[in-house]
């Protein structure tokens, strides 16, 4: 490594000397840029050149690059505007449903309520009816009962003292008359 | 080894200017040479490029479209940064600025080629008129007012004898700034690239892999640096627009 | 003193002028890094102000390299 870091060196040198002989060898020499009759031409040819360039960059070439960017980007924003309104549309347009439907459901329920009042109060009524005729027909078939019984009680007073009076005929031969035998019976219906 | 010294091969040999078609003007010399050669190859080339890539104008691009449109937004960009939309106006002028000093040092990085932008008479003369084109702007917007560019603001009015000095010298050092950076950073990234390839051709065989491949890195740097001093170039001429158009200091 | 070694310790003594523009552009580049490492979301605002101070530091170096090339060539 050293020895090619001293080659290294060495060449250098060599490159500066060759340089300068080479310098020396046309005396005209130094560096080719401090060259001072070379400056008009360049002068002359960057000017040349320069304002060529700027002249077709600032009318051709920029506004054709800025004219498609521009555009881009208009075409960009209306579509972003398109986007934007029909998202609005959308939103427009969900909204009427939205409420179509919170509608139909309220007036959904309202009906259902109506059509269950309406069922309860005619169940309602067709119940009364028939226990106002369950009672009445209760009541009647009471009062038969009672009435029947009323009935039988009686007729057991009866057949009780035709008893009474035989059976006291046939033991005591004494004559009872059937008055006296049913006065003599308990009333039944006390007990 | 010094051999070829008699062909003049140093590595100052690729920046002389040779006369390739003598001409004449008024007795002033302005013979087609190399460097000429190479500035009209830059305009063919660079607005060759931009106008064939737009050719189609499509809402999508193709690949040479976007090419040719992420310039001009890349140019755009250093535009609106500095300047802000008004600064639009002078977009053609900094984007031709721009593309041209590009042109010129990517042909340059062609070997055997020539690199315009390494005589410092191209870069003084361009940094000359962006100097000149500034401050006439500078003068038209503000008139007299422009002067208090160099009084900047906040500074203890016993310090103006001094901050004042120093910032007329600033401006006045400008272009030559300007021209030598872009000078001194293509010619010496040349002459460098030169030395070490004649390494190549005088080491002895087992050595001769180190320059070639330092050539080869360093020349990947070279492109860079072109692209990176075409970009500095724009965007100090955009600052210093900045300084003529708004006057923020 | 032969004027051609005068010339070359001159041209080298010039060249000293890329010390300074050496550590301009370390320094700009590791602060820039420290500073994207602290802050990573306000570091690519800053990339063209990097690339700016490291072409002015850079531009001093090369004038005094520009010098040494006009020593020995010019």
């Amino acid at each position: 490594m050293i020895t090619a870091m001293t080659v290294l060196v060495a060449e250098a040198l060599d490159v500066g000397r060759d340089v300068a002989e080479a310098l020396d060898e046309h005396k005209s020499g130094g560096l080719p840029q401090l060259h001072a009759p070379d400056f008009a031409p360049q002068l002359f040819w960057l000017a040349v050149t320069f304002v060529l360039l700027y002249w077709i960059m600032s009318k051709v070439a920029l506004p054709r690059i800025g004219e498609v960017i521009e555009e881009r980007r208009d075409r960009i924003q209306r579509d972003l505007a398109a986007a934007e309104r029909l998202k609005g549309e959308t939103d427009k347009a969900l909204q009427t449903y939205e409420k179509a439907l919170s509608d139909a459901r309220g007036s959904a329920s309202a009906i259902a309520r109506k059509t269950r009042d309406e069922l309860g109060a005619e169940v309602d009524k067709e119940r009364k009816a028939v226990e106002d005729q369950l009672a009445k027909k209760l009541a009647d078939a009471e009062a038969s009962i009672a009435a029947t019984k009323t009935k039988a009680l009686a007729s057991v007073k009866d057949i009780a003292g035709d008893t009474v009076v035989e059976i006291v005929n046939a033991l005591t031969n004494i004559n009872v008359t059937k008055d006296e035998a049913v006065r003599a019976i308990p009333s039944g219906s006390d007990k | 080894m010094a051999g070829h010294a008699a062909e003049n091969h140093g590595p100052m040999a690729q920046f002389e200017i040779k006369r390739l078609v003598p001409m004449e003007l008024f007795g002033y010399d302005i013979s087609f040479t190399n460097s000429a050669l190479f500035m009209v190859l830059a305009l063919v080339l660079a607005s060759g490029f931009l106008i064939f890539a737009m050719n189609g104008r499509s809402l999508v691009p193709s690949r040479m479209q976007s090419i040719a449109e992420s310039l001009y937004e890349f140019v755009a960009g250093i535009v609106r940064e500095n300047l802000g939309e008004e600064g639009m106006r002078y977009f053609p002028w900094v984007f031709s600025i721009f593309i041209f000093i590009l042109a010129v040092n990517m042909l340059g990085m062609i070997p055997g080629s020539f690199t315009v932008t390494s005589h410092i008479i191209v870069t003084f003369a361009l940094a000359l008129m962006v100097w000149v084109t500034v401050t006439l702007i500078g003068f038209a917007r503000h008139g007299v007012g422009y002067l208090k560019l160099f009084v900047p603001d906040g500074v203890p009015i016993w310090l103006m004898p001094l901050i004042v000095p120093i910032e007329i010298v600033s401006y006045l050092i400008r272009p030559i700034s300007l021209a030598v950076r872009l000078f001194a950073n293509m010619m010496a990234g040349h002459t460098m690239l030169k030395v070490f390839a004649s390494f190549a051709v005088s080491l002895p065989v087992v050595a001769k892999a180190f320059p070639v491949l330092f050539t080869a890195a360093f020349t990947g740097l070279e492109f860079l640096v072109s692209f990176l001093q075409a970009f500095i170039f724009t965007v100090l001429t955009c600052i210093y627009l900045n300084d003529a158009v708004n006057m923020h200091h | 003193m032969d004027p051609q070694a005068a010339k070359f310790i001159g041209a080298g003594l010039a060249c000293f002028a890329l010390i300074g523009a050496g550590i301009g552009i370390g320094n700009i580049f590791g602060n820039y890094l420290s500073g994207a490492l602290r802050n990573p979301s306000a570091a690519p605002g800053q990339f063209t102000n990097l690339l700016i101070g490291f072409a002015l530091a850079e531009a001093t170096g090369l004038f005094g390299l520009l010098i040494a090339l006009i020593i020995l060539f010019g």
